[in-house]
């Protein structure tokens, strides 16, 4: 079948049930985007669907046929991805680096959407799991990109009370992918 | 492969080191790698005539086997760490970079392979863990900077028509100052590389007040591919006509392989190309690794239990995790004693008040995000793999061994790391790298091994549990007089080997030897084998004893009717280092203040007070709690941190960021469980790790105190625990004695 891959049309040979995630990773060897957990825990395989984005260890190709997926590797031709990547290294947020694809890839829909998101909705949209405990310094990041002015706590990041969207179940995932409810995605 | 405990590697003989023979193809590949790149030095092994063999050099001596500098003044640094998120890739190309004088923002830096060169931990063995890296190779890379600078100044003399004396350097340029003519490093490195490499007695380094880079905040060389998606890891790698594999491991450990009882319908999956009986697993080798993953998922087999002669460890269909612990708790294994310190039955005696209690730890994960994998491919006569690794020098005699091919005919490649945390060490059934050889040489094809993340968390080794008993005499002040920590556990490095081998420090580190002065003291252990697989996860024995220890002394404060900050100040009162320290962590908070107290948004709150002194840091960390809907929120964590000295103050705050929520991971949600010999989580959905909205604001003071250098990867981590559960036991009146707190109902 046919995937819009960063602008670019790709013929894919994969059966219809298979994960866009190992479609991209081993098909295409497009290796940026990072197995995690395969059941939409931890957010290391986020891609923009649409611009929208969409965890792709749960996301069947089946489907995606006429929609425009964007992955890491061409996160800085878009410029609100350059942005977020600027952000990332001036607050020099990675670590190991594993999570790093998708942390980038959920704050670059974000900002897409939401330029000037409070820091409830940054809270509510940057659920990524990071092991290398960073998330100070993507708050920081994020509070710069939406251009809260600094302070020494904000540099350090805040915290933020509210409860993040939790994506326990892959069915939710799998729909906001078709569109039916992109509210359960995390953005 | 067990055999190879860490405190033994510091007693590993020179001629015990494995001997580095992918030297020349090493050489050949960098002259390759960079266009017209000058290799310095490059001529020592591409047939020079100077008899300069490697086994003259000690290690970290011979200039070329680190560092190529480019025409374009650029540096490749061959790093004998491994990078996996600590920052030691650019601390190695700070410290190289201040006495070689040339920006660290110059280098490429890579993990090298592997060979004696790079045995530079304390000079006798390559490691990254134990928070080692800088501390126990700070002089030795200094020097090699040094060397390559004074190789660079031999070659500029003639050039630039002065001696050597009358020359100095500039970031990446040698200059003579008296003609104000200058070379750039790019240009005299292809003439250095004819010269001897200096001995290194006979440079000197720079005094500490000379430093340009070092002490400073410096970028780290890693960042925009960790954010572009470019980094590349062991779990990216690949060759030409490779296959991919996935596993389906018994349920428990030592459960060998029986029937298969649909091999013929998982054979005629899609994509599947072979299924492999493999030690206590099932392999499914495939085309891509999602079809093989399906299969291996699919595959019905028959466990069997093993023979009465199996020396394989073995989980029995009995073991739970609760059982264990209430074991451990009423065990009455005879004690080994580990530091016993003044009269402990008299002071017991002579004292006014006793209290005992008894604490626990639980099983925890490494959980770092990238799954382990392995890629084995066997061509030319050589076996070459990719896998994540701490020390691989050491896998590679595990290889060899395992092969029964010489080392000079394996060539391991050490990709960054998605996170190791202690992970990445060698451990006998927890690693992929032999299933993937085993599956490569059955199918004459290179294999891309992968676990799945549930067979990652089944098979991973885990931070063993412990039951500590305590008792503590106090006199008629209130103040401890006699303190005993019994702790019924398996260490990590014990538990490794399988075997007892005299005390293991690793189970007993956090309890024994602490700062405060309590005359009398009795610290031990009983050693409780048990059937899981255990290892080393960041600040291994400190995790846990740390969190008994100091939760104990806050018991200990309120018995006497003492504050804990006092008491602590009151027991330190003769160590000026640890004073400082404590007192510096207080006033980063605003001041001690233990409440409870209500802030500002009506929530009630209490502050807790740790301190820790874990690989040769001194630490102390407060931290602010309150409780919602009988779930404790940590709000703000401050902690004070004296390495001695330091190298990045950036990644130290980084580092200590880091190890505060991996911290508060281990003392607020995670726990492996088992029940019925089987894990009841094998994925982060059953066994969560610290989520964004769950990490407090972190405040970090640096202090260099001028002692001896100390770690920093993990010391960030022990005094956090503690801080939380004293907070928590303060607030909600509820003695908290165990981890972790999820497990519990807090009222307040």
């Amino acid at each position: 079948m046919e995937l819009r891959i960063n602008g670019v049309t790709r013929e894919v040979d994969a059966e219809p049930d298979t994960p866009l995630l190992w479609v991209l990773r081993d098909n295409l060897g497009m290796t940026g985007t990072k197995y995690g957990c395969g059941v939409a825990q931890c957010g290391a395989c986020s891609v923009l669907l649409d611009g929208v984005v969409t965890r792709s260890c749960v996301t069947p190709i089946d489907g995606l046929a006429g929609h425009e997926i964007t992955t890491i590797e061409a996160i800085e031709a878009d410029p609100v991805g350059a942005r977020v990547v600027a952000a990332w290294v001036e607050h020099q947020a990675p670590q190991c680096g594993y999570c790093q694809s998708g942390q980038v890839m959920a704050a670059t829909s974000l900002l897409k959407q939401n330029a000037h998101p409070t820091d409830d909705e940054i809270g509510a949209a940057m659920v990524n799991l990071c092991r290398c405990g960073t998330y100070n310094a993507i708050k920081a990041a994020m509070r710069d990109l939406v251009g809260v002015a600094k302070t020494a706590d904000a540099d350090r990041g805040a915290v933020l009370a509210t409860s993040a969207v939790m994506l326990g179940a892959a069915g939710a995932v799998l729909a906001a992918t078709r569109g039916e409810g992109s509210e359960a995605a995390d953005v | 492969m067990s055999e190879a405990p860490i405190q033994d590697l510091a007693e590993l003989q020179l001629d015990e080191r494995p001997v580095n023979l992918s030297r020349r193809g090493f050489l050949l590949r960098s002259v390759g790698a960079g266009a017209g790149a000058l290799v310095l030095g490059v001529g020592l092994n591409a047939g020079s005539a100077r008899a300069q063999a490697a086994k003259t050099f000690a290690p970290g001596t011979r200039v070329p086997a680190f560092l190529e500098i480019r025409a374009d003044n650029t540096v490749r640094l061959q790093s004998p760490f491994v990078e996996g998120g600590q920052g030691v890739f650019t601390a190695m190309a700070q410290i190289v970079g201040e006495e070689l004088d040339i920006d660290p923002s110059a280098f490429v830096v890579e993990n090298a392979p592997t060979g004696p060169d790079y045995l530079v931990v304390n000079g006798v063995m390559r490691i990254t863990g134990g928070s080692m890296s800088v501390r126990t190779s700070y002089e030795t890379m200094r020097r090699l900077g040094a060397l390559a600078r004074h190789m660079l100044l031999q070659a500029a003399a003639p050039r630039l028509g002065a001696p050597v004396e009358a020359l100095s350097t500039e970031p990446g340029r040698v200059v003579h100052k008296a003609s104000g003519r200058s070379l750039s490093y790019g240009e005299l490195a292809p003439h250095a590389l004819d010269l001897p490499v200096p001995d290194p007695t006979t440079v000197s380094l720079k005094s500490p007040s000379q430093f340009r880079w070092i002490g400073k905040g410096v970028a780290r060389l890693d960042v925009r591919d960790k954010s572009t998606g470019k980094a590349v890891y062991a779990i990216d790698e690949r060759v030409e006509g490779m296959l991919h594999a996935a596993v389906q491991h018994a349920p428990r450990l030592g459960l060998t392989v029986g029937a298969v009882g649909n091999e013929d319908q998982v054979k005629a999956m899609r994509g599947v190309h072979s299924i492999h009986r493999l030690p206590g697993a099932v392999a499914v080798v495939a085309e891509r690794w999602w079809d093989a993953r399906r299969a291996a998922e699919a595959l019905e087999v028959d466990w069997r239990e093993p023979g009465s002669d199996s020396t394989l460890r073995y989980m029995p269909a009995d073991f739970s995790t609760e059982a264990f612990a209430k074991s451990l708790a009423a065990s009455q294994i005879k004690v080994d004693e580990a530091e016993v310190k003044g009269d402990v039955g008299a002071a017991f005696q002579a004292a006014k008040t006793t209290i005992e209690a008894t604490y626990h730890s639980q099983f925890v994960n490494h959980g770092q995000l990238e799954p382990p994998s392995a890629l084995a491919w066997f061509h030319d006569g050589l076996l070459e793999l990719w896998f994540p690794n701490q020390a691989p020098d050491m896998f590679l005699a595990d290889v060899a061994k395992r092969t029964g091919l010489p080392p000079e005919k394996i060539k391991i490649h050490s990709p960054i790391l998605g996170g190791f945390f202690g992970r990445h060490f060698l451990y006998e059934s927890a690693n992929p790298y032999p299933q993937a050889i085993e599956l490569a040489k059955a199918t004459g094809r290179p294999i891309k091994l992968i676990w799945s993340r549930e067979e990652e968390f089944h098979r991973d080794v885990l931070r063993p549990m412990a039951a500590v008993q305590f008792r503590a005499g106090l006199d008629a002040e209130g103040l401890p007089t006699v303190v005993e920590a019994i702790s019924a556990t398996e260490g990590p490095t014990e538990g490794i080997a399988g075997k007892r081998q005299g005390l293991d420090p690793t189970a007993l580190e956090g309890l024994t030897n602490k700062s405060y002065a309590i005359a009398n003291r009795r610290i031990g252990q009983r050693y409780v084998k048990g059937p899981a697989m255990l290892g080393y996860w960041r600040s291994v024995g400190n995790s846990m004893n740390d969190f008994f220890y100091e939760c104990f002394l806050d018991e200990i404060a309120d018995a006497g009717k003492q504050d804990p900050f006092e008491l602590r100040l009151a027991l330190l009162k003769d160590n000026p280092r640890l004073i400082t320290l404590l007192k510096a962590a207080a006033e980063l908070s605003g001041g001690w203040k233990r409440g409870p107290y209500k802030a500002p948004d009506g929530s009630r709150r209490a502050r807790g007070l740790g301190m820790a002194s874990p690989f040769g840091t001194e630490t102390a960390a407060i931290a602010e709690v309150s409780v919602e809907d009988g779930r404790v929120r940590v709000h703000e964590v401050w902690q004070a941190i004296d390495p001695g000295s330091i190298v990045n103050p950036a990644i130290i705050e980084a580092q200590v960021n880091s190890a505060v929520a991996l911290g508060l991971s281990q003392v607020l949600m995670e726990e492996a469980v088992y029940e019925n010999g089987l894990r009841t989580s094998r994925n982060y959905d059953l066994y969560p790790i610290l989520p964004p909205e769950q990490m407090p604001r972190v405040h970090v003071k640096i202090i260099e105190s001028g002692a001896k250098m100390g770690g920093i990867g993990e010391p960030g981590l022990p005094a956090v625990p503690p801080a939380v559960a004293n907070a928590v036991s303060h607030l909600t009146r509820q003695r908290v004695r165990s981890m972790p707190l999820s497990r519990l109902t807090f009222k307040a």
